[in-house]
C-alpha cells in the first residue's frame, strides 16, 4: 500500500470532517492491515452521567466511521461510499474515563457493496465493548466498459 | 421527562431538543456545522443521525418505564435510507413490545417530510425491572 495513502489520506478520512473532528477522532494506524481510530475520553461525550461511560451513540458513530475506513483501506484509495446498514451489539459497559479504540475489517468487497465487521474496545480487541456488522454501498465511477458506449447514449 | 436528555452530556453535545406530547416524544437534532460528515455534498454524518435515533428510543423507553437508571441498549440496527441534508432532523420512537426484561423499539428520523425518513432504527433495551 502507498505510504501517502496510509500516512496522509487515511488520517484525513478518519478525522478530517467537521463531525469526526468535533468528536476528537484520531487515526491510530493499521494493525494487521486493519485501520484503527482512537477517541480520547471527554466529559461531554458521556452517555450516562452516573457512570462516566461514553455514549452509545458515540460508539455507533465510531463503528460506522471505522467501517468506512476499512472499506477505503481495502480499496487502497478514496471513493465515495455510503453506509447502507449497521448493527451494533453492546456487549459490556465500557470502562469509565478511558479512551475508546475501534478497529474494522472489510471481509468482502464486491463492485457495488462492501461487507464489514468492526469492534470497539479499550485495550484488547478480543474483549470488545461493542461489535458491529455493516454494509456499505460503493458509489464509484462506472467501469470503463459501461461508459465507453457513447452510441447507446446517443441513440437513447 | 424533557430533562432526561438534558442530563446526558452527549445529548447536550448534540444540542438535542425534546418535545413531549402525551405519551409521545419528538427529539430534534438542530443542524450545526459540526454534524457534517461529508463536506463535499454536504451531508450529515450518519453517526449523528444514529445517535439521535438511539437517544430518542432511550427517552421513549424511559418515559414508558420510569426508572432511576437509564435504559441500557442491548443492540441497535440502523438503516440509512436517504442522505442527511444540512438541516434539522426530527425523530420519534415507538415501543413494539416490552416484556419483563427487554423492550423492542423502532424509531425513524426525518427532515422535511415525515413520510420520507432518512434513517430508521430497531433496538432492544434492557429494562431495569426487579
Amino acid at each position: 500500500m502507498h505510504d501517502s495513502f496510509v500516512d496522509t489520506i487515511l488520517p484525513q478520512l478518519a478525522a478530517g470532517s467537521a463531525h469526526t473532528g468535533a468528536l476528537g477522532f484520531v487515526f491510530d494506524g493499521l494493525h494487521d492491515g486493519d485501520p484503527r481510530i482512537r477517541v480520547p475520553w471527554r466529559a461531554d461525550l458521556v452517555g450516562d452521567p452516573d457512570t462516566g461511560v461514553l455514549a452509545g451513540g458515540l460508539v455507533t458513530t465510531l463503528l460506522d466511521h471505522i467501517g468506512g475506513l476499512a472499506v477505503w483501506t481495502a480499496m487502497a484509495e478514496f471513493q465515495p461510499i455510503a453506509t447502507l446498514d449497521l448493527r451494533v451489539d453492546y456487549m459490556r459497559a465500557a470502562h469509565p474515563r478511558v479512551d475508546l479504540l475501534a478497529q474494522a475489517k472489510c471481509f468482502r468487497l464486491t463492485p457495488t457493496i462492501a461487507f464489514v465487521r468492526a469492534w470497539a474496545f479499550e485495550e484488547d480487541p478480543s474483549d470488545p465493548v461493542a461489535a458491529a456488522q455493516s454494509a456499505y454501498v460503493l458509489n464509484r465511477a462506472r467501469p470503463v466498459r459501461e461508459e465507453a458506449a457513447p452510441g447507446r447514449e446517443a441513440n437513447a | 421527562m424533557s430533562d432526561l436528555l438534558e442530563r446526558i452530556p452527549y445529548a447536550r453535545f448534540l444540542n438535542l431538543q425534546t418535545l413531549v406530547s402525551g405519551d409521545e416524544i419528538t427529539v430534534i437534532l438542530p443542524f450545526a456545522d459540526r454534524l457534517i460528515g461529508n463536506p463535499m455534498l454536504p451531508a450529515l454524518h450518519g453517526g449523528s443521525t444514529a445517535a439521535l435515533l438511539e437517544m430518542t428510543a432511550m427517552a421513549q423507553v424511559a418515559l414508558a418505564f420510569p426508572s432511576p437508571r437509564l435504559p441500557r441498549p442491548i443492540n441497535v440496527t440502523l438503516a440509512y435510507l436517504r442522505t442527511g441534508r444540512p438541516v434539522d432532523v426530527f425523530a420519534r420512537a415507538s415501543i413494539s413490545r416490552a416484556g419483563r426484561r427487554v423492550a423492542h423499539v423502532q424509531a425513524e428520523a426525518w427532515q422535511e417530510a415525515r413520510n420520507q425518513p432518512i434513517a430508521s432504527l430497531t433496538a432492544h433495551f434492557l429494562l431495569d425491572n426487579p
